[in-house]
């Protein structure tokens, strides 16, 4: 299975290393910078290169590569699960995932990497037992070790969770204040052409779940309206034989905060997008300059404002500048990246954001063949866009009664408009 | 406090300091000095030299401090193995604990330390928690197992642990299971057919029951395990699938695809018209999109991987065609993948909005993406008929834009579009023709050739168009050279009148100027087919082509099956079986989907040796006989150079007039050929000698006589002739020589013994063209100057023919590189001077003269013999520098350094030349010493 893993950064250096097996070279990388260098971007580099002896599978977050080595016949997918896994408790650890951070806390990281991986078998993966085991740096904490001079993230207790059958929750949770927290976010994934008309949408749902309840709680959670779901992806802690028969989420939670369950919508007639967009971008034959009208109004929002709009547009590398005039929020042109970012901020219904204005392109350079696309961004609050509403949550096997809440998020995931 | 504080201390000090530190007697300072050290360790810097005293530091009762002495061991037990053995006591202690974390925590740091010398001491406590009555323990030491197995896998067959893990398969725990599957797993990859992992529908149903209850890891090795196991029937099929469709909900992508991969294989024997098979059906579909949601690494597996099911069943995603479209800040592998199913994917149900996007994506910026989207226009075209036009009009849109590679990439599209609807869109043929200045591109070139060949007789100018490829012939890559040859020819069978000068033109140039077999054979083939029998050649070469078929890039069904059965793998993402790629794979076993029960329709591949058997028998000709005719063929232009005779009938006559020359000799040769062979052999051969010199062999002071050194009989002095021509090639005549430079005359001595029955007469000779212009300085019977052929590696190589009255002998042979220098190659200094400097330096080859035994000035006087002139000698630091020029007869010149070192029998030649630097090679050198040692 996994055999080494190699944390490299932005401009190509190894800054750390960890092998599960015999000690492989780190020249074994090379392969891998060679692939980066024909690859213009960063996150252009293949994910999975094959060399004369091993596979190097890699994923790119947080500006870092985590490249992995396996020598034999093993799942990508697997790696690449593993990998994000990796990064995202050191998310969870460190608050971030960044070179400077996992230098910091080099040794945290080498003993939590440790534990995640025996002979290339993933060992502890979920944040829960893994905290258990090797604490988490805490500000309080490192105050109290720098003034005592005792200095220990290595937790004293065990990770008995690992032997329990439910291995995601640690045992002997305890709070003052018990509550349960489930926030509903979609992100909507679209692409809208020429004429404004949708040519595909689709919505990423997630739930996440921050649960902080004493003891052993049992939580059944229901919906409205669960036929909506019908691709979804649950935590393993989800019993999948209760969704079947009664399409309510059970379960026992984790403690902390959680991937509840992902869903995906894809049905047209459920998709309505919150905004359009009308536009025009055109350059002229004659001189070098073009012209650029940008309106978003509303469409789909069931009463609730939309927050945050932007409007992101690559522009095609001759244009030089952009003097345009927003009759809500503001904008920059970059000249390096050449990229036109408008922050408009809340969508007000009466009165439509515009910007207009003209283009100027380099002098004889020819008409720009690639048409800009926008990328348009956006969150609206207390709306999940596919209508998905939790009706209750119910918990069982313990005595206490806590808080509940539930919220919901709609934001733009991919959603791009061509011209 | 961050740990970068341990990376501040790099004084020289360091590790005498931690070793203080390291034995302290406090037990915090302790941790802390570990704490250094581990850090350091991280970084790649070595602290080996503290091994003993952190191994001293293991029997704590801190179990933070225990932790972190085990990782240091971890990492340098391998290179301190002695020292290792300290540390075996505590590993056998802890084993023993009453804790059982510790004695798990034990039994893995155990396997990871990587020593031959201590496995031995690890089986004992290795056993004991394999049977330990925690589950945590028992888990922990399955995977031990593979880790012994990976250094010492004999030990571990010894010690039985192959058996009890196998036992473990059953355990009550599904952790344990999963990591028994996973620890046989990974053992049985380097034992294929050790049977490890014997499944039977006990174990099946323990893993079936496993699998809901342990990890996501432990989901994916059992899942794939599962997927080696072969259901007996139907039903069994069916219930195993049923348990694992819930898997596809997981949120586990490697989970997810592995179940995918259970699924797909199961479903092989079931039976299509079972309910249960259209529903299955139906729930592969979401998770697969699901996957497309993921991070852009997850898409790109998901979709190397959807890209196989998609071939083997289409009906599962073909009403997802949406997911698949591209957006504009997708990384390019996952743009280019998702293209590619875009195709598969695309029927007439979809095609409009398909061509749409990817019109859309034809102007994106990104060039790979853009060309392999207009590719995917006519990809389009193939498989949609009913969208053929529009797919040909979108490219003729494309081409308006005159985007360089998007002109390129529709021509080579539009080509194949008219393969597979000949004769409806040749009316685009004039907006292709617009730009033909603009291609650059051998495949964009050799399309666009191809298209004018094969519409010669509707483009007026046709001969034109091609006429003006054929100005640079030499410079075009193969590809376009062949297409352009096949052009010309296919236009010369339409228009014979006008274009007789150009196939001409075209024929010799392949078969003549070119140094590529495949080129020449081309040539030949068309040459000979126009000159026997043109009507043949028309049915030939315009023979009607067979359509191109839908999909040429559908992966080979065999190999489909076997990928599917390896869906998740990297054999998935490559698209290759792994006995491909897989290193040291020691006899991977192919794996096939299984047959499907109840419907009757058999997927198994046919047995290979049926398809062995039906290999079309072979027609090879002689040797001897296309030696004639390649001869033959050189011999005809020449008598065709005044102008063709008038046409009366057409090209039928024209192709006649052309090549009539060489069926005569042909005949000839034939006829002469098989007795005379027969002959050879003959018991009682009548030896005719007819050894003979070369004109002008006047002088006959040898070369070699000037080296001076060495004085030995004249005669022994000269090089033992070869035999170049065996008897048995030649019917009967042997031809055996060398050659030798006498008085600035190159000669080529030849003995030729007649070893055949019947008198020979009527002796020729003559040379083909050569890289140095040798000719036969007299006539040896009345000669016609041989037209050139081609020139053929290595340069010296000589071919001649010698015609008697039988036949034309045809044979090689190389000349001595040395025997080309002349007498007058002697520069002078301030001209050696500036021209060596003027050299470029790819021009220089250097190479070693081994075991000369000779001092420079003997050296030098040596080659000067063999015209190897020493211009200036230069003394540095021992070593003699010799400066030589030598001048070949086609009068490039060569300058050469010669390094002498006293004492070393190797000398060191640099050597350049003015023109051609690589040719004057070791040999020419050597030559000189060797003949000299002679």
């Amino acid at each position: 299975m996994i055999h080494s893993l190699f944390l490299i950064n932005h401009s190509g250096d190894i800054f750390l290393e960890k092998h599960w097996k015999s000690v492989i070279s780190r020249s074994v990388c090379d392969y891998f910078f060679e692939a980066k260098e024909k690859a213009a971007e960063p996150e252009n580099v293949a994910p999975v290169l094959q060399t004369p002896h091993h596979y190097l599978i890699t994923i790119y977050r947080g500006k870092l590569f985590f490249l992995s080595v396996v020598q034999t016949e093993a799942p990508p997918l697997f790696v690449i699960e593993f990998l994000h896994r990796v990064a995202d408790i050191f998310q969870d650890y460190f608050g971030e995932c960044s070179e400077s951070v996992i230098k910091d806390n080099v040794v945290t990281v080498y003993e939590l990497l440790e534990e995640m991986l025996d002979n290339g078998f993933p060992l502890a993966t979920e944040s829960n037992v893994l905290k258990e085991m090797i604490r988490p740096p805490t500000i309080l904490r490192s105050v109290v070790n720098t003034l005592t001079g005792t200095w220990s993230n290595v937790g004293d207790t065990l990770p008995t969770g690992q032997l329990s059958n439910i291995p995601w929750r640690r045992a002997g949770v305890k709070y003052t204040n018990n509550e349960a927290y489930f926030d509903v976010i979609e992100e909507i994934d679209a692409i809208v052409d020429k004429s404004g008309t949708t040519v595909c949408a689709e919505i990423q749902g997630v739930i996440e779940a921050c649960v902080r309840l004493t003891g052993m709680p049992d939580l059944t959670l229901s919906f409205m309206n669960p036929r909506l779901l019908d691709d979804v992806s649950f935590h393993p802690c989800v019993r999948f034989k209760r969704w079947e028969s009664e399409r309510a989420l059970s379960f026992i939670p984790p403690d902390g905060n959680f991937t509840l369950m992902n869903y995906h919508v894809s049905s047209q007639n459920l998709v309505a997008l919150p905004v359009y967009v009308k536009q025009s971008i055109s350059f002229f034959d004659s001189g070098p300059c073009g012209r650029l009208d940008i309106t978003v109004g509303p469409k789909q929002t069931m009463g609730k404002t939309v927050e945050a709009l932007m409007v992101t547009i690559h522009m095609p590398k001759a244009v030089l500048s952009a003097n345009l005039t927003a009759t809500q929020g503001s904008y920059t042109y970059d000249l390096a990246t050449k990229v036109l970012v408008w922050d408009i901020g809340k969508l007000n219904p009466q009165k439509l954001p515009n910007l207009k204005g003209s283009l100027s392109l380099q002098a004889g350079a020819p008409k720009p063949e690639d048409n800009p696309s926008l990328n348009i961004d956006l969150k609206i609050q207390q709306m999940a866009i596919s209508g998905l509403k939790v009706s209750r949550l119910e918990m069982f096997g313990e005595k206490y009664k806590p808080f509940k809440g539930v919220k919901y998020l709609t934001k733009a995931g991919k959603f791009q408009v061509r011209t | 406090m961050t740990d970068s504080k341990y990376f501040t201390t790099t004084k020289k000090g360091e590790i005498f300091e931690l070793k203080a530190e390291l034995n302290s007697d406090k037990k915090e300072k302790k941790k802390e000095a570990v704490k250094k050290v581990i850090a350091s360790m991280t970084v790649g810097k070595d602290v080996s030299a503290l091994f003993p005293d952190v191994v001293n530091c293991m029997q704590t009762d801190n179990l933070e401090l225990k932790k972190l002495v085990y990782l240091y061991l971890m990492n340098y037990a391998k290179s301190q193995p002695d020292m290792a053995i300290m540390a075996v006591n505590t590993f056998v202690k802890d084993c023993e604990d009453p804790n059982p974390l510790i004695r798990a925590l034990a039994v893995r740091t155990m396997g990871c330390i990587r020593v031959d010398k201590i496995t031995e001491y690890l089986c004992e406590p290795l056993r004991k928690c394999l049977k330990d009555e925690d589950p945590y323990v028992r888990k922990t030491a399955a995977v031990c197992v593979a880790k012994l197995h990976d250094i010492n896998a004999q030990l571990v067959e010894d010690q039985g642990f192959l058996d009890t893990l196998k036992d473990l398969i059953s355990d009550s725990n599904p952790m344990v299971v999963a990591n028994a599957v996973a620890a046989l797993s990974e053992i049985a990859e380097s034992h294929p057919n050790s049977n490890l992992l014997d499944l039977n529908p006990q174990t099946i149903n323990k893993l079936l029951t496993a699998l809901n209850e342990c990890t996501e890891w432990g989901q994916i090795f059992i899942l794939d395990c599962l997927a080696n196991y072969t259901p007996r029937d139907d039903r069994e099929s069916q219930s195993i699938c049923e348990r694992v469709t819930p898997r596809l909900s997981h949120a586990n992508s490697a989970v997810v695809l592995s179940a995918v991969k259970v699924l797909m294989k199961f479903m092989e024997m079931l039976p299509k018209d079972l309910d249960y098979y259209g529903t299955l059906l139906k729930k592969l579909a979401p998770p697969l999109v699901t996957l497309l949601s993921a991070e852009p690494e997850l898409q790109y597996v998901a979709l190397r991987n959807i890209n196989l099911i998609v071939q083997r069943r289409p009906e599962i995603l073909k009403h997802e065609m949406k997911v698949f479209f591209v957006k504009y800040n997708d990384p390019i592998y996952v743009k280019l993948e998702k293209l590619d199913i875009m195709i598969r994917l695309a029927s007439q149900a979809n095609i409009a909005q398909v061509l749409a996007e990817l019109k859309e994506y034809a102007t994106e910026v990104d060039v790979d993406f853009v060309r392999k989207a207009v590719r995917a226009i006519g990809r389009c075209a193939i498989k949609v008929e009913q969208s053929a036009e529009r797919c040909v009009s979108t490219l003729l849109d494309l081409i308006q834009t005159k985007v360089n590679y998007v002109v390129q990439e529709a021509i080579v599209v539009i080509k194949d579009i008219f393969r597979k609807y000949p004769n409806k869109y040749e009316s685009v043929i004039a907006t292709l023709c617009e730009n033909l200045d603009s291609l650059d591109e051998p495949e964009a070139r050799a399309a666009m050739i191809w298209i004018v060949g094969e519409y010669a007789e509707r483009i007026d100018n046709a001969d034109e168009l091609l006429e003006s490829f054929l100005e640079g012939f030499h410079d075009e890559s193969t590809q376009v050279q062949l297409q352009l040859l096949t052009a010309i020819v296919k236009l010369f069978l339409k228009k014979p009148t006008e274009t007789q000068e150009l196939v001409q033109q075209v024929l010799s140039l392949a078969t003549q100027d070119s140094d590529n077999p495949d080129l020449r054979d081309r040539g030949y083939i068309y040459w000979r087919l126009l000159s026997t029998d043109p009507v043949a050649a028309k049915e030939v070469v315009l023979a009607e082509k067979p359509l191109i078929s839908e999909e040429t890039d559908l992966i080979e069904p065999t190999l489909l099956e076997e990928l599917i059965c390896h869906i998740g793998t990297l054999a998935s993402v490559y698209h290759k079986p792994p006995s491909a790629f897989v290193e040291g794979s020691r006899g991977v076993q192919h794996k096939r989907l299984p047959g499907s029960a109840g419907s009757g329709e058999s997927v198994e591949s046919p047995d290979p040796g049926a398809a062995a058997t039906e290999t079309p028998p072979a027609v090879i000709p002689s040797q001897g006989d296309l030696l004639g005719d390649l001869l033959n063929l050189d011999l005809t232009p020449t008598t065709t150079t005044g102008p063709p005779p008038p046409t009366t009938s057409g090209m039928q006559m024209g192709a006649m007039d052309l090549l009539s020359g060489g069926l005569d000799s042909l005949l000839g040769g034939d006829i002469g050929g098989n007795p005379a062979m027969g002959a050879a052999f003959g018991a009682a051969p009548a030896t005719m000698p007819a050894s003979f010199n070369a004109p002008g062999s006047g002088g006959l002071d040898d070369l070699f006589d000037l080296g001076g050194g060495v004085g030995m009989p004249m005669g022994a002095l000269n090089p033992p002739k070869a035999v170049w021509l065996p008897a048995m090639k030649a019917k009967g005549l042997e031809i055996s020589g060398v050659f030798v430079r006498r008085a600035g005359v190159i000669q080529m001595e030849m003995t030729l013994t007649n070893k055949a029955m019947s008198v020979m007469t009527d002796f020729a000779i003559q040379f083909n063209r050569n890289s140095f212009g040798l000719a036969p300085a007299g006539p040896l019977q009345i000669l016609t100057p041989l037209s050139p052929n081609q020139s053929i590696e290595p340069l010296n190589n000589l071919q001649v023919a010698v015609k008697n009255n039988i036949d034309v002998f045809y044979f090689s042979c190389q000349y001595p590189i040395s025997m080309l220098f002349v007498e007058d190659g002697k520069m002078e200094r301030q001209v050696f001077l500036a021209t060596w400097k003027d050299i470029p330096n790819d021009n220089e080859s250097q190479f070693q003269i081994k075991d000369c035994h000779l001092n420079s000035d003997a050296a030098s006087n040596k080659l000067q013999s063999s015209n190897i002139f020493t211009i200036a000698k230069r003394t540095v630091e021992g070593q003699d520098m010799l400066y030589q020029s030598m001048k070949l007869t086609n009068g490039i010149w060569v300058l050469a350094e010669l390094r002498v070192q006293a004492g070393n029998p190797n000398y060191t030649v640099s050597s350049v030349a003015l023109a051609i630097g690589p040719i004057i090679n070791q040999n020419g050198f050597e030559n000189g010493f060797t003949n000299q040692a002679l």
